[in-house]
């Protein structure tokens, strides 16, 4: 105790505070990045499927996601909080705090994601989907039963690239107000130079980030065969 | 049962239009064991996807069972897909179930109990000679356990057709002959019609009853393969049954001038054909009793094509000229084929 003391000592005092930002921002990951997760499959299937030479083959349809992703990919995070600052109040009621900040963090996270999971499922064996369109599977058959289940392991992998991501986007998002890891660094360790808070902070989003890796590797190792 | 009529495919890039298939007709029996073999590019896997239309041809008739399947709709179609299963060369199992499910797989849009499909997957287990694997994964498998499991698979909506694509190009040899022995099997048991992609004439050789010959994009010479490989009319055809005997050899040898083909003055070189009981006969003796013409064998090779025998002779003959022109036209009176590949002189 006393280590810590010496090592952290602007610290002190800080427990509640420290537990109540690290709450907010497991709250806002997890919010945010089960829905991000549920857009980003969705929209990964369908690119997929619309593709040329796919299942549903739909140029149209493949065009308007593909580009509405490169859109929304190319607004620097910061910037698309102040965009959607109106769309946000409509949508939740309020722009701060952690509510305030589910809905840039769902804009920020789920085109990445979406293209996380393309990425996952165009690694399948392109021969699996021809024996099963040879075997009469319908297309929602060949989506669950083939593409999404041959797919959870690059799917885990995917996902646990943007959960990471995702832990960066939250502590930037306590700029804005959101609170969180990143706003209780950035009230004590930069505003009051209290350098040892954001060392604090650091080492739980390490800690955080390396949970979450083992966890995907983990899983990953589980489902391959 | 199954019968092409008229198709054609083309395949369009920005850069180029392939035609695949030009006009294409084969006609496939119940319970026919059907080749189609061709080099890469000809068109043979094109035309097996257009049995289940997995490609579906830019116009002609794909009749399967009476059904002209270019007329169904989707749905249709796919039902009809339940009654053609289909293998691949490289097999196409889903990595992530177990062999059983795998097998099972076919049976999950149905209303199967789950007993009916346990059942229905230990039978299919045991017809491919697979009981121990059933729940590994295919990662575990050999390639010729794998395909086991594909053709398993396969069968498991009782499907009246199998095509096969490729299904034995990834196989050593060894392999390769116990999934044919197999095809043939099921071909005699269930009564399965079978129809098979390869480029290897030996595949052919030794399950197939009827062969198509493809080139370009179209069916260049087809038939009984017996009739096939004993009279072949196309250059591929012939270099393709070149490749399943032995005298092979010979014309390697031949082509590097090697030392065993040198002739003499007087000698030729010659080919000579023979099927059916005629290859009983002492033929070398009579000739050269009957006609006093010395006649060394070089190569000799006997092949067995649905149970008829098929003979190659390589000799080298020396003697009279008139003699030997005598001898060539009493032994092809007997129905053998006579080729004079190299003369005294020639290079």
């Amino acid at each position: 105790m006393e280590i810590i003391n010496f090592l952290f000592p602007n610290m002190s005092g800080k427990g509640s505070e420290l537990l109540l930002s690290f709450l907010q921002t497991i709250w806002m990951m997890f919010v945010s990045g089960t829905i991000a997760f549920l857009i980003g499959i969705t929209f990964g299937v369908v690119l997929i499927v619309t593709a040329k030479g796919g299942i549903l083959e739909n140029i149209a349809v493949w065009s308007v996601v593909d580009k509405t992703i490169n859109f929304f990919r190319s607004i620097p995070f910061i910037i698309l909080i102040v965009l959607l600052i109106p769309l946000t109040r409509f949508v939740v009621g309020t722009a701060i705090g952690t509510t305030g900040a589910m809905l840039p963090l769902v804009f920020g996270t789920a085109p990445f994601f979406t293209r996380q999971m393309q990425a996952a499922l165009s690694e399948i064996d392109k021969g699996m989907i021809e024996a099963a369109s040879a075997m009469g599977l319908r297309a929602r058959a060949i989506i669950f039963r083939v593409y999404l289940k041959e797919s959870i392991s690059p799917i885990i992998r995917g996902a646990t690239i943007t959960f990471i991501n995702l832990v960066g986007l939250t502590a930037m998002a306590g700029a804005v107000g959101a609170g969180g890891l990143g706003d209780f660094a950035i009230r004590y360790g930069y505003q009051r130079y209290q350098t040892d808070v954001t060392v604090v902070t650091v080492l739980i989003l390490i800690a955080m980030v390396t949970i979450i890796q083992t966890l995907g590797d983990y899983i990953i190792k589980k489902t391959t065969h | 049962m199954i019968e092409l009529r008229n198709v054609n495919k083309v395949f369009k890039t920005k850069a180029s239009e392939v035609r695949a298939l030009k006009n294409v007709s084969v006609k496939i029996e119940e319970g026919e064991i059907f080749g189609v073999i061709g080099l890469s590019g000809a068109g043979k896997s094109t035309l097996i996807r257009c049995i289940n239309l997995l490609e579906r041809p830019d116009s002609g008739e794909v009749i399967v069972d009476g059904d002209d399947l270019m007329k169904f709709n989707p749905n249709q179609i796919r039902e009809k897909r339940q009654e053609i299963g289909m293998i691949f060369q490289l097999f196409n199992l889903f990595r992530s179930r177990t062999i059983a499910e795998n097998i099972a797989f076919p049976l999950l849009n149905k209303k199967h109990s789950q007993k009916e499909i346990d059942d229905r997957v230990n039978e299919l287990l045991e017809l491919v000679g697979l009981e121990s694997k059933i729940n590994g994964y295919p990662s575990q498998l050999s390639g010729g356990q794998k395909q086991r499991v594909g053709i398993a698979r396969a069968l498991a909506t009782h499907p009246k057709i199998l095509l096969c694509d490729e299904a034995t190009s990834a196989l050593d040899p060894k392999t390769t002959q116990s999934i044919l022995a197999l095809l043939k099997d099921l071909n005699k048991k269930l009564n399965l019609t079978i129809v098979i992609v390869t480029h290897e004439m030996g595949v052919i050789k030794s399950i197939c009853n009827e062969v198509a010959v493809m080139e370009g994009g179209e069916v260049i010479e087809s038939g009984e393969v017996f009739h096939i490989f004993a009279n072949p009319q196309h250059k591929l055809t012939k270099d393709f049954i070149t490749t399943t005997s032995s005298l092979k050899k010979t014309y390697d040898l031949l082509e590097e001038n090697s030392i065993v083909m040198q002739l003499k003055p007087g000698e030729v070189l010659a080919h000579f054909e023979y099927i059916g009981p005629s290859s009983i006969e002492a033929l070398v003796s009579t000739l050269s009793i009957k006609f006093n013409i010395h006649l060394n064998i070089i190569f000799a090779d006997l092949d067995i094509i649905l149970d008829l025998p098929m003979g190659g002779l390589i000799l080298i003959i020396s003697g009279p000229a008139e003699a030997q022109a005598a001898a060539f036209e009493y032994i092809s009176k007997k129905g053998v084929k006579v080729e004079v590949i190299k003369k005294y002189g020639d290079n």
